[in-house]
């Protein structure tokens, strides 16, 4: 129900001026591993072509943080790597 | 596929595994309370992987499980209603109302059309200007910005024939219900990744602290929810019971401003009726008072109150939401109870915790290996 795709951005259609000045008109097409679809961007209102958008309901939610994207393997390489100083005697997992 | 695949790694999902073997050294129940990690769990052997001592139980995590029987009675009622055309989720269809589903009203002639989206609905009453267009706005923090953009558009278009059923519910309301609950065991908490990415963690600090818990919000893929546990094992093994993020790729500590803007433009906070759990202070969203116009009650008639929808008869749904009871536990599973005839709206909606355990065939013997 609450899954959200990620995908990118490859084009942007802004909002025209003259109407109630707010962002629901924001659209872009967005794709997801070369499936193209038509996302509202009201949500997103400084993603730029090119960014990664999480989707879901048609519905861009936030952009994706390509920095924060490995956070999960680094977290991985720290606790293998205090395991393996804890308990010199056993191998820790491989670094990714 | 780039942000999905590379979270899918055996290997890494191993040395996690292993990691929380080394940390473990007591017994932990931890709940998720989102239909998207129950299902990923269960369809990735997620559960299978932890040591013996951490107990994963699902929570009220699928909106569509949760939707109270009366909104769905209503829904029905519109369906059949001469003119009306119901526009739903997907999943809502086959979720039993007092008496029968959408599905069924389907059948007995009631224009009921599934969208994707809820701008999808705006098209239809854009195309069909004699219809009255309702879209059954079922969903969590997640949906209901796209809701109210579309609610917003519609009032901008003067799209009077568009009208929302509004069944939103609330994330954080309803763990304080399951932490509260005399029966509870849960000691901590995967926060649904999705919800925080529209409204960020600020509303989990005061949360964790009251109950002693911590909270971690976690993604959906297999090792965002390896990480979001060891994470939380390694709270509960230092004794601390604070607020962490796992997910950061998505999620900012303030959530999105610009989609909560959108819903704070449509939406008040209101009581809410959760099938299984009963009546939640504060645990729903309703149309703003100015949005009237665009309220499905206001023009189909209300939706019987009913503020303790707790399911009755044998299904123990209400058991299950609250992480009181595995699905196996229940002594209807996979015999009375399968998704062709299901009892229970878990075992309906393919993100239901019932629903989930049947696919991977998660029986009740493996439960008490
Ligand atoms: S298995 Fe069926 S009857 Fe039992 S709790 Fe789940 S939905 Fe209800």
């Amino acid at each position: 129900m609450c899954l959200g795709v990620p995908g990118q951005i490859i084009e942007i259609e802004e909002p025209q001026d003259g109407l109630g000045g707010d962002l629901l008109d924001r659209r872009g097409r967005v794709s997801f591993a070369g499936v193209v679809r038509e996302v509202c961007l009201a949500g997103v209102p400084d993603a730029k072509k090119g960014d990664w958008v999480i989707v879901h309901a048609g519905f861009a939610l936030n952009t994706l943080d390509e920095e924060e994207a490995a956070e999960v393997f680094e977290y991985l390489g720290q606790i293998s790597r205090i395991a393996r100083e804890d308990s010199l005697s056993r191998d820790g997992p491989a670094e990714p | 596929m780039k942000f999905v695949d590379e979270y899918r790694s055996g290997e890494a999902a191993t040395a996690y595994a292993e990691a929380l073997h080394d940390i473990s050294t007591s017994d932990w129940t931890i709940m998720e309370v989102c239909g998207g990690q129950t299902h990923a769990i269960v369809r990735f052997g997620i559960d299978r992987l932890l040591p013996g001592c951490i107990t994963l139980v699902h929570g009220p995590g699928c909106p569509v499980c949760v939707t109270p029987v009366s909104l769905i009675d209503k829904a029905i009622e519109i369906a059949a209603s001469p003119g009306a055309v119901l526009c739903s989720f997907g999943d809502m269809l086959r979720v039993p109302g007092s008496s029968r589903d959408l599905f069924s009203a389907r059948a007995e002639g009631g224009d009921v059309r599934t969208v994707y989206s809820p701008m999808d609905a705006l098209d239809i009453a854009r195309q069909e200007p004699e219809s009255r267009v309702v879209f059954f706005a079922v969903g969590f923090e997640t949906t209901a910005p796209v809701t109210a953009a579309a609610v917003l558009t519609a009032r901008r278009e003067k799209l009077l024939n568009f009208s929302l059923l509004v069944a939103h519910v609330r994330v954080p309301p309803a763990m304080e219900a399951v932490l509260s609950s005399p029966d509870n065991r849960v000691q901590g908490f995967l926060a649904a990744g999705h919800v925080c990415t529209v409204m960020g963690y600020g509303e989990y600090g005061p949360i964790a602290s009251r109950f002693g818990v911590p909270i971690v919000v976690t993604g959906f893929e297999p090792l965002d929810i390896l990480q979001g546990i060891h994470m939380c094992v390694l709270q509960l093994e230092k004794g601390v019971a604070g607020v962490e993020n796992q997910y950061g790729r998505a999620v900012r500590p303030e959530g999105n401003p610009a989609a909560r803007a959108l819903m704070d433009r449509a939406f008040v906070t209101v009581d809410r009726a959760w099938r299984g759990l009963g009546g939640i202070p504060r645990s729903g969203l309703g149309l703003r008072p100015e949005l009237s116009g665009f309220d499905a009650e206001e023009h189909f008639g209300k939706a019987r109150a009913e503020l303790d929808d707790v399911t009755a008869g044998s299904c123990l749904s209400g058991l299950v939401l609250r992480g009181a009871i595995q699905p196996a536990d229940c002594p209807s599973f996979g015999r009375a109870c399968t998704p062709e005839h299901p009892l229970g709206a878990p075992m309906v909606s393919s993100e239901g915790a019932c629903a989930a355990y049947y696919r991977y065939g998660r029986n009740r013997e493996e439960e008490h290996d």
